[in-house]
């Protein structure tokens, strides 16, 4: 492999509290990727998300982000001007948020959201921009596109919804994907659709994939590499399918308080938070 | 717990038949029939839109229902459903504790006003007894809702429907919303209740393996009919009988990579969209 796509190192976000003080959410997080799928596993409160959005400049403006290195494609993302961030942003890095009813405009139509984005990034006109939108619908498997491209998000299921944003977000054909737990207000049969149609897009393109979810196990089975996270750093790193060789107690108690079918275990075994897990 | 003894012994169970559900002519529930035995728990999966809400909804008064009944059978006092003892007898737990709780009102008065309705005295009592009974100190009285972690909130929902010492606990997706390890501790704080109270449960779910955990039978909806009902037992030696209660367990295993292959993704979506085969093969090559 040649340069990774993204370089992240010792990345911390911290925000103010209100005693003045500094909350450090993600406390020193490194790691690089590739053409690959990464996932960040961790509960809610575990900087995962944070993670996320500091990569893409998204840190609520109060938030402080600092690293040694923030590096994507080899621009420093920490330096560079709001303007080189901004053209990035959507571009070349897009990010698919976890429930498409809060996160797509609810008083536009949903093709004219996916065109807004593409003329946000390319000068296309509008009659091109309507066909790029309809064939990015296609291709997330939208049944009736030209039906869909005029449905506001009101009028749409969850699963249909999360793939037009996944159409949106693809439109720009971006080099890094964040998906922040993009299947998690879904249904599980509707879930492994969705992913079905990600990882083929991601495997297409040739894109990076970061994966943000609190299912672990469903990250195991679908990414090739997985970071564990607990209070804002990384406590475990796994290669894919590799659950069965966790380590560490926070994983390890993560896979066991999750009720499994055929076992008759009662009451369930609940995770014990030690304090130097925190450390 | 004095109060509690006592009902312990009329415990009620539940039976709905030919239920039947529309919204401006769009059928959610057809002809939906279970019983539910006095202290028994039962569980309801599918996915969105098969009406596993709506059937619950339907129970306790939220929808109105076209036809069918719900009744109340066992020993207990058997009130009809709309009225005001039935609604105490039966109540619900909603799937969202971000949006089931009132935000500008405190932990005490979101428990003080189940207890307004119906008429309930010495609510001071009860309140710290509820707070106790769900794991959260007196501390968590006069806190708002967004003082409170998700897990916190869904214990405050579960106090708020447990504090008329109802006989039967409607749980709409309880889990769904909570962190794993979180989850467990509710589950756990469940069937605890449960024990204790000899409550009847009727637990609607998308995940299997938690309606598996918490309930000794269940049903599969799907597009509003019942596909299959079955005990928890079969289910995990997967001794099930319809081609959708397997997709079903299937997808609870995880993502599978050769889902991506062409023939899967057709498989897959073939019912759905069968117009998009062409596209899972341009996909692959």
């Amino acid at each position: 492999m040649s340069d990774p796509l993204l370089v992240v190192d010792d990345l911390r976000v911290a925000f103010p509290n209100r005693e003045g003080g500094w909350v450090e959410v993600v406390r020193g997080v490194s790691f690089t990727l590739g053409k690959e799928r990464l996932g960040i596993v961790g509960e809610s409160g575990s900087g995962k998300s944070q993670t996320g959005r500091a990569i893409l400049g998204l840190t609520a403006p109060e938030g402080r982000v600092t690293a040694k290195r923030l590096a994507f494609n080899g621009t420093d993302l920490l330096h560079c001007t709001a303007k080189e961030r901004r053209a990035l942003r959507g571009g070349r890095i897009a990010m698919v948020l976890q429930d498409p009813k809060f996160s797509l405009n609810p008083v536009m139509r949903i093709g004219d959201q996916i065109v807004e984005t593409l003329q946000a990034h390319s000068k296309v006109s509008n009659a091109q921009a309507k066909k790029q939108a309809l064939a990015a619908l296609e291709q997330v498997q939208i049944d009736d596109p030209a039906r869909v491209y005029r449905l506001y998000p009101h009028e749409m299921s969850g699963g249909m919804g999360q793939r037009a944003m996944i159409a949106m977000m693809l439109i720009a054909n971006p080099d890094l994907l964040i998906a922040d737990e993009p299947t998690s207000a879904l249904d599980v049969t509707v879930q492994l659709q969705v992913l079905a149609i990600l990882d083929a897009l991601v495997v297409q393109r040739g894109m990076g994939l970061i994966f943000i979810s609190h299912d672990l196990r469903l990250v195991s089975t679908f990414c090739d590499r997985i970071l564990v996270m607990y209070a804002g750093r990384v406590v475990e790193e796994l290669p894919a399918g590799g659950l069965a060789q966790a380590q560490h107690p926070y994983t390890l108690g993560l896979l066991n308080c999750l009720p499994q079918l055929g076992d008759g275990r009662h009451p369930l075994p609940t995770l014990n938070r030690q304090p130097q897990w925190a450390l | 717990m004095g109060a509690v003894s006592n009902v312990t012994g009329q415990s009620v169970g539940l039976e709905v038949q030919g239920l039947r559900v529309s919204f401006d002519g769009f059928v959610a529930v057809a002809d939906t029939s279970f019983t539910v035995q006095a202290g028994e728990s039962f569980g309801i999966v599918g996915e969105s839109g098969s009406g596993k809400s709506t059937v619950l909804r339907a129970i306790c008064g939220l929808a109105a229902h076209e036809s069918g009944t719900v009744q109340l059978i066992g020993a207990g006092p058997k009130p009809l459903p709309g009225s005001k003892p039935f609604r105490r007898l039966v109540q619900m737990v909603f799937q969202d504790p971000y949006g089931s709780l009132h935000p500008r009102h405190t932990v005490d008065r979101l428990l003080a006003e189940p207890l307004a309705i119906h008429g309930v005295g010495n609510a001071q009592e009860r309140i710290e007894r509820a707070l106790d009974e769900v794991g959260l100190g007196q501390g968590f009285r006069f806190r708002y809702p967004h003082q409170l972690s998700g897990g916190q909130r869904q214990r405050i929902a579960i106090a708020r429907a447990l504090i008329l010492e109802p006989q039967i606990l409607l749980l709409d997706e309880p889990t769904s919303a909570l962190d794993a390890s979180v989850q467990a501790e509710v589950l756990n704080l469940l069937e605890t209740l449960r024990s204790q109270r000899g409550l009847t449960f009727i637990l609607v779910s998308h995940d299997l393996a938690v309606v598996t955990h918490l309930c000794e039978r269940l049903v599969v909806m799907q597009r509003g009919r019942t596909v299959e009902m079955l005990a928890s037992a079969d289910l995990a030696a997967s001794r099930v009988t319809q081609p959708y209660t397997r997709q079903l367990m299937e997808a609870a295993v995880g993502f599978r990579r050769k889902v991506t292959t062409l023939q899967s993704v057709g498989n897959l979506t073939l019912k759905e969209t069968p117009a998009h085969i062409g596209f899972a093969q341009a996909a692959i090559i």
